[in-house]
């Protein structure tokens, strides 16, 4: 009976860009003596960068979010504090685990790089449950928009029911890029070569998601 | 998330198809390229727009033929109505202020040469950036479209002040549709150079070649450098702005509307909303923004400068530090633009001295310009005289800055021409001149031809005389008082002022008739221009270095290094009296560089 | 050609300085109390600028003149001090006469801002709405109504909403479409915007206000000499923005007493 052993996942090291391979990729370098041919220093990938980059730019967006809301907060007494729909604190459980997943993945890549080649690591199939997951949490947050909505709560009834809406919904969206992103990383994985920086910005961008969640659950149930 | 590192991209060799060359193409070269053509399609626009209006402004109920084709509801019998000429200047303000100044001098120069710059093959995501250049030209669409919907363009001024820009059609002809589709182009627009300055950053910390250390870079390259910087943190802060300004236009949230407010007789639904709130929100991107509009010019104009003058700037490093003291502080002033807006009077005061202060680097930047020009060799061609006007119009902008700066003094001068000669002179024609000096002294690198001199020449005649007979009178017209803003001028005692108004107007007819010669000089230029050498100005850096125009990878597979700092001038070398960047010549700098 | 362009650079800086020398267009006469200080702080701004820009352009338009083309031979040269001495002088120079300008810019602003209306200060209303500025005076009582926003009508001419058949403080209050005031006497303006963002913008009483939408705002002031002035509106407020303006008559105590009687039986 033959058995076909299932290819392993092809992922690549993180190469050092730059050095005699073509141009870029460098760091601050020159030495006094002029002597390049001692200069190693090569930069990391680009996007190790690139994605601090971004999140940078997602938090400047939050923060304007949020001192919007402490503004209008201050502006008139019409503020109503609305009870967070219960199913927010299930919805971070999920999106935490799917950072937790995300993780276990990342492991097995690491084992895999260190020259095991157990098939049965399979780091794929964690990132389908990290997939699995942010899908999960998005549903959970339009449930969380019916339940206000089942209350009377919609986007023009009050500020507090304003600022929830925009925020969860900015949020929601940031977070559907990220499973678009995360596709991207799974095709990698199957059919050409996963590399091991394109799978480190997804986790930082990922994990961000998390982060940026639990900080926006505090200020809700703070504020609003 | 992507990882087409510039190796990966390169490596699949150029593209063949017409479709990956020359529209969706990964190449920065051609994506800056279509930035500059976005670019000059938003500045004839925008230019064309400001000829309407300054023909109203000078001669008001007279009929402009053929007015009417370009609006449905504004121009009855070809005469403007008061709210076609507020959608103009709106309109004006916002090609202007995003699609020219942000796109033109960052976007287009920047992309086409800061990988060059640093030695790099390409920016380090492609992808990104294509999309980058695409969203911003739909971004541009929507925009363009907002002239066909309704009662045509928003009014409301590239400021959008709430609660006029949050009701909704209530408050008049321009309110309506025409709000929301600015806000949604502007909200796209912010996205697209975000992603921009998602690959300008990380070329310049992580692309560099070989040799090519920070300190290494030429001042265009810092400029941009720092202009991403600030364009990160800004554009980020405009969207959810604009996002919400939309909400409170379409989804009856108040954001930005207070409560009690009636219109036309009929109570707004709106309740409990700051109106300060936007413009905290606006000039907090505001005022960064017109930084962004000027540094990448500033250090566009020091790199033909130092080419021309066959010397470098007396400090580079000053340049640098000055241009990264102006990006932190201009986070810190944006509450000039709200002196007498009803905030807190005592944060006036505290706005005024860093608005004061700012003029230090601002000093420095000009004093060490003027002081390199001493004992150097300069050459006078286009890009240098254009170089050279830059100055001149930054130190007027400049100067009237000073008296704005003040809460006291601005209860004289705030929103009457006297602004609106400020931020023409500091922000738009000293980077215009910025953008003129980078294309006649880069066209020869972009499309391999030579620009004609004596029309270029000419082009800056006219223009440099024409924009200060333009915007000089209007620092008078503000010091009497003549509010802007205004379609026409029926206050008793702007009356006087209407004979300064027709002056005006005949020089801004004039100089925009001059810039026909450029677009006349810069399309001959392109199809039959004389073929370019590869370093045609002898510069040092390295875009000079590689054929004109550059092959796909830049450098032809070349491993790039660099052996010098960037402006070696006047020293003694096999080349004459320059040293290129990535020449292993050793050499005697003539010039110590601090 | 270089030549040709430092002495266009210089024609344009003289001609530029003419215009603020001989005073031709210049701000209209201050009428205030608090504003000598904006004047004298505006005076002392004009010197600095113009000082800097005069200087700035002619020797940006001397060095052109002098160090272009090329000269065989000839090296090029470094600014003596290089870029120390340049830094230095900006700072000192520019940065201590900038602070300065603010430091002592702080009374004119404090005069109007940090100020408090005395107890006998005159209050009238102003309120702003497309298109018009409306005033309101509180009448013999010294009391101003309640405003009611649903009860705003342009129709019936009620602009601020009153309710004076509910409201004895309204009863008497008096609504007119000029403003009119004492001279010498202190004004305690009362601003409110009905529906959006309007400005209070009277050059010669050198008061200039923008009205905030949800936020009645207080400015206070003294005008010293009878005569018809313009009050503008400076913020966008629509397509009536330019034509937004009222008349500020300051009368005589007499004259204005009479003035308002006048309107007052009008009501």
């Amino acid at each position: 009976m033959a058995t076909t052993i299932p290819e392993p996942p092809k992922i690549e090291e993180p190469r050092s860009s730059g050095g005699n391979s073509g141009n870029g990729g460098f760091r601050s370098l020159v030495p006094s003596d002029g002597n390049l041919r001692a200069v190693q220093d090569y930069a990391p990938p680009p996007s190790k960068t690139g994605i601090w980059v971004a999140l940078a730019a997602i938090s400047m967006t939050f923060a304007a979010f949020t001192s919007a809301l402490i503004v209008r907060q201050g502006a008139a007494m019409d503020w109503h504090h609305l009870t967070l729909p219960r199913i927010l604190y299930f919805n971070t459980l999920v999106l935490l685990a799917s950072s937790l997943t995300l993780e276990m993945s990342r492991r097995r890549v690491a084992v895999f790089m260190g020259g095991t080649r157990n098939f049965d690591l399979n780091p794929a199939r964690w990132l389908y449950v990290t997939a699995l997951l942010g899908v999960v949490f998005v549903a959970g947050q339009y449930l969380a928009w019916l339940q206000l909505r089942s209350e009377g709560l919609y986007l023009a009834t009050n500020p507090n029911s304003s600022f929830f809406y925009l925020l969860t919904a900015v949020h929601a969206l940031h977070v559907l890029g990220g499973l678009v992103g995360l596709t991207y990383v799974i095709r990698k994985l199957h059919r050409v070569v996963l590399r091991r920086s394109t799978l480190d910005t997804f986790s930082y961008y990922w994990h961000f998601m998390g982060i940026l969640w639990v900080y926006l659950l505090l200020l809700l149930w703070m504020k609003l | 998330m992507h990882d087409m590192s510039a190796h990966a991209a390169a490596h699949q060799g150029p593209p063949t198809s017409f479709v990956r060359k020359y529209i969706f193409s990964l190449d920065h070269k051609v994506i800056g390229k279509q930035y500059y053509g976005l670019g000059l399609a938003a500045v004839i626009i925008g230019m064309v727009l400001s000829w309407l209006m300054r023909i109203h402004l000078g001669w008001t109920n007279y009929p402009i033929p053929g007015l009417h084709l370009l609006s449905k509801s504004g121009a009855a019998g070809d005469v403007m109505t008061p709210e076609f000429y507020l959608q103009l200047m709106t309109m004006h303000a916002t090609f202007m202020v995003f699609f020219v100044l942000t796109v033109a001098p960052f976007a287009a120069f920047g992309n086409f040469f800061l990988p060059i710059h640093v030695g790099a093959e390409d920016m380090p995501f492609p992808h990104f950036n294509m999309m980058s250049f695409w969203v911003t030209f739909v971004a541009f669409c929507v925009m363009v479209s907002s002239f066909f919907v309704g009662d045509g363009p928003t009014l409301g001024g590239w400021t959008q002040y709430a609660p006029l820009s949050a009701v909704g059609a209530v408050a008049g002809p321009g309110e309506g549709a025409g709000v929301v589709l600015w806000a949604t182009s502007i909200a796209i627009f912010c996205v697209g150079q975000l992603l921009g300055t998602l690959n300008f950053i990380p070329n310049v910390l992580d692309l560099r070649c070989k040799g090519m250390s920070l300190w290494r870079m030429p001042l265009p390259t810092w400029a941009w450098f720092i202009t991403s910087c600030m364009g990160l943190t800004a554009f980020s802060v405009l969207m959810p702005a604009c996002i919400m300004l939309i909400l409170d236009h379409v989804a009856g949230t108040s954001f930005f509307v207070a409560s009690n407010l009636v219109i036309n007789d009929q109570l707004q639904p709106h309740s409990g909303g700051s109106t300060l709130l936007w413009q905290h929100l606006f000039w907090f991107f505001g005022h960064p923004e017109v930084y962004i509009a000027i540094v990448p010019g500033m250090g566009i104009i020091s790199h033909v400068l130092i080419t021309n003058m066959r010397k470098p700037m007396l400090s580079h490093r000053v340049i640098v530090y000055s241009l990264g003291a102006l990006a932190v502080l201009s986070y810190m002033v944006y509450g000039h633009h709200m002196f007498v807006s009803g905030m807190n009077p005592l944060s006036s005061l505290l706005f005024s001295f860093p608005t004061l202060l700012i003029t230090i680097p601002s000093t420095i930047l000009v004093l060490i310009w003027i002081g390199s020009l001493y004992g150097a060799k300069l050459r006078i061609n286009s890009a240098s005289l254009f170089a050279l006007g830059f100055i001149s119009m930054f130190i007027t902008g400049g100067v009237s800055g000073f008296f704005l700066a003040q809460p006291s003094i601005q209860i004289l001068l705030h929103a009457t021409y006297f602004v609106v000669a400020h931020f023409h002179f500091t922000m738009a024609i000293a980077a215009i001149f910025g953008i003129f000096s980078g294309t006649y002294f880069w066209f020869p690198k972009m499309w391999g031809r030579m620009m004609n001199e004596t029309l270029g020449k000419v082009h800056f005649w006219c223009s440099f005389v024409g924009v200060y007979c333009i915007f000089m009178p209007m620092h008078y017209l503000g010091l009497a008082g003549n509010v802007r803003r205004y379609q026409a001028f029926v206050v008793d005692y702007m009356q006087p002022l209407v004979g300064v108004h027709r002056f005006i107007t005949i020089a801004a007819l004039f100089t925009g008739a001059a810039q026909l010669i450029f677009i006349y000089n810069f399309i001959h230029s392109r199809f039959w221009g004389e073929p370019a050498p590869d370093n045609p100005w002898q510069g040092t850096s390295l875009e000079w270095s590689t054929p004109s125009p550059p092959p796909h990878d830049n450098f032809g597979g070349r491993h790039v290094v660099v052996y010098h700092d960037p402006y070696q001038y006047g020293v003694q070398s096999s080349t004459g009296d320059y040293v290129m960047q990535d020449s292993p010549e050793q050499v005697q700098t003539a010039h110590e560089e601090p | 050609m270089a030549k040709l362009f430092a002495v266009t650079i210089l024609i344009i800086a003289i001609l530029s300085a003419v215009p603020i020398l001989r005073n031709t267009w210049h701000p209209m006469e201050d009428i205030s109390t608090h504003g000598q200080a904006i004047d004298d702080q505006l005076s002392e701004t004009m010197w600095e600028a113009g000082i800097s820009f005069l200087a700035s352009q002619i020797i940006l338009a001397w060095f052109i003149w002098r160090f272009s083309g090329t000269k065989l031979g000839e090296k090029t040269k470094s600014f003596p001090g290089g870029a120390a001495g340049l830094v230095a002088g900006a700072i000192i120079l520019v940065g201590l006469e900038v602070l300065a300008l603010g430091i002592f810019g702080v009374k004119a602003w404090a005069n109007i801002y940090f100020t408090q209306p005395g107890a006998d200060a005159m209050p009238v209303q102003v309120q702003a709405g497309q298109f018009a500025f409306y005033f309101r005076y509180p009448g013999p009582d010294g009391k101003l109504g309640p405003l009611h926003a649903d009860k705003i009508s342009e129709t019936s001419q009620n602009f601020f909403g009153l309710d004076p058949i509910n409201d004895p403080d309204s009863k008497d209050d008096i609504v007119t479409a000029e403003m009119a005031i004492p001279v010498n006497r202190e004004i305690r303006l009362l601003m409110h915007s009905k529906d959006l963002s309007h400005s209070f913008y009277v050059p010669a009483l050198r008061i200039h206000q923008d009205f905030v939408p949800g936020l009645d705002l207080q400015l206070h002031f003294t005008a010293t000499k009878i005569g018809r002035y313009e009050i503008v509106c400076s913020q966008l407020c629509g397509l009536g923005h330019y034509n937004m303006k009222a008349y500020l008559s300051v009368m005589s105590q007499p004259d204005f007493d009479d003035w308002l009687k006048k309107e007052a039986a009008m009501q």
